[in-house]
């Protein structure tokens, strides 16, 4: 299909960190199921760094697509970095998206960034956007 | 395996229709408005297409207008009613919730015109009932439009009878065939009806013609301005190979409904029996009063659209009402005309066939349907909610 970057199909066919995390320290979930897309992101954080990022997502293939992409991104990542994360970044990973599938990008950066402020007030760290302070990694 | 299954979308071209218009792109290119011997032997194939056609549906030669397909079709049919019936001070036009989008965007542009629409509601089921039609009827009423077979779910309209009620109250009864034909038996005189819209494309004829029968008497507006082409009311050459196409695929197509119906009502009932095993899952429309070559499913937990490309790798070609797929925020105006809420609405995959379907096709189908379902409902957070009892169910 020429619908979809290569890119997208790759991630849609084989989306990378797929499933839940039992014991993660943030989670984040973002759409609705009336609009057709629901992101659910789980991130494990040990020592301010993401060490592993699972999803689950209801929709479209450019939704699984930027919901793998993202966490693809995130990995290994300090937490500043996660936050730092744009649906600009998403798209330009996935070689482009459609024009009308932009905001699977956009929901994929704030799964991400509802399941940081997930951590961030278990853990009693202030958070923000702009201006994180977290643990010294 | 390459499995075609979207054929309310459009259909593989037939080798009679192919043939039948291959002279016309080639020997024979005249202009049948032209005087001489080139554009009279156009002339002729013209006039003769014109008497196959009407020959499939029952109506006089005269009663048939070529245009460029279904959409034109239903577009030149609302205006012409609308403008003879506010000639006699009508303004009202009955349709149904569910038409296609080429009925109800056109009497969009009538309600704007000062023209009340009735959209009539269409149940569960995708059946709107004779009792309604005749109830929705006024004084001023101009227009009823109603198609004959839904192109989403396949659910047949009781065209005759609603056509009956028309005749009786003296209103326009126009229907879109454009699904229906070449599966269903088509006799505008028997069927009582007044306008009628076909494409050709949809009964394995090319792609850019159609018909628009208009009973005689029934003054037509035309649409495209110009030479007197179509006795006025359609202006431009006439489309002689897409015609002659045509003409030969409603032949071919009307010889052998009978059989091809059978069969493929068959694999159908097959292919809605395998999908109905997966759990919430659910038919979409009516079982019984169904095109013989549309299945229609809702899937909870999933998407439409992911499902579509899953099934486009393992080769499988099909179509949904996802809002993804609709081009629109929202899903299907058709499953929710019939109930669906948009969560289930956007799982709907719609499959249709053909007579070169087989029925190992349609097994190998089932099971790669199963398996995305699967496959999807395992990677989706609604569908965990739903097996956690954190949501409840929609589809039982």
């Amino acid at each position: 299909m020429a619908l979809y970057s290569e890119k997208v199909m790759d991630h849609f066919r084989n989306p990378r960190n797929v499933g839940i995390i039992e014991d993660a320290d943030g989670i984040g979930e973002v759409g609705n199921a009336k609009c057709g897309d629901i992101m659910k992101i789980y991130l494990k954080i040990e020592n301010d760094i993401i060490v592993d990022a699972k999803f689950e997502t209801f929709g479209c293939a450019s939704a699984i697509a930027s919901s793998s992409m993202a966490t693809e991104l995130i990995k290994g990542k300090p937490v500043s970095e996660a936050l730092a994360l744009t649906n600009q970044a998403v798209v330009q990973a996935l070689d482009g998206l459609p024009a009308p599938k932009i905001h699977c990008s956009v929901l994929a950066e704030e799964a991400i960034k509802k399941a940081l402020q997930d951590y961030c007030e278990k853990n009693g760290v202030e958070y923000s956007h702009n201006s994180y302070e977290g643990q010294p990694s | 395996m390459n499995i075609y299954l979207d054929n309310a979308a459009t259909t593989k071209m037939s080798r009679t229709a192919i043939d039948a218009m291959l002279p016309y792109m080639d020997a024979v290119y005249g202009n049948p408005s032209s005087l001489h011997s080139a554009g009279q032997t156009a002339a002729e194939a013209l006039t003769r297409a014109r008497q196959q056609i009407s020959h499939c549906i029952g109506a006089s030669p005269e009663e048939i207008i070529f245009t460029s397909g279904g959409s034109e079709a239903d577009n030149q049919a609302i205006i012409s009613a609308a403008q003879i019936g506010r000639k006699k001070g009508k303004s009202h036009i009955v349709s149904t919730a569910f038409e296609h989008h080429a009925v109800l965007h056109t009497l969009k542009k009538m309600e704007k015109e000062g023209f009340e629409i009735t959209l009539l509601d269409v149940h569960e089921n995708g059946v709107v009932l004779p009792d309604q039609v005749e109830a929705a009827i006024r004084d001023d009423t101009c227009l009823v439009t109603v198609m004959y077979a839904n192109n989403e779910i396949g659910t047949i309209q009781p065209i005759e009878e609603i056509g009956r009620i028309c005749r009786a109250r003296n209103v326009l009864f126009h229907t879109d065939a454009v699904q229906a034909a070449g599966q269903l038996e088509i006799n505008v005189k028997e069927q009582n009806i007044d306008m009628l819209s076909l494409a050709a494309h949809k009964f394995h004829g090319p792609k850019g013609i159609g018909i628009l029968y208009a009973k005689k008497g029934a003054a037509l507006t035309p649409l495209i301005q110009g030479g007197a082409q179509e006795r006025g009311r359609r202006a431009g050459t006439e489309n002689i190979p897409g015609i002659m196409g045509m003409a030969a695929a409603l032949e071919e197509a009307c010889a052998h409904m009978g059989d091809n119906s059978r069969r493929l009502r068959v694999l159908r009932d097959q292919l809605i029996a395998g999908l109905t095993h997966i759990p919430h899952s659910i038919l979409n429309g009516d079982a019984e009063k169904r095109l013989p070559n549309n299945v229609n499913f809702c899937f909870e937990g999933i998407e439409g659209e992911s499902l579509l490309l899953l099934l486009d790798d393992k080769g499988i070609c099909a179509s949904s009402g996802s809002a993804c797929t609709s081009g629109s925020l929202d899903p299907s105006h058709v499953l929710l005309a019939i109930g669906r809420v948009h969560d289930v609405a956007h799982g709907s995959l719609r499959l249709t066939l053909s007579a070169e379907n087989t029925e190992e096709q349609i097994t190998y189908t089932i099971k790669a349907v199963k398996e995305a379902v699967e496959y999807l409902r395992s990677i989706s957070p609604v569908w965990r909610d739903l097996v956690s009892g954190k949501r409840d169910f929609i589809i039982k």
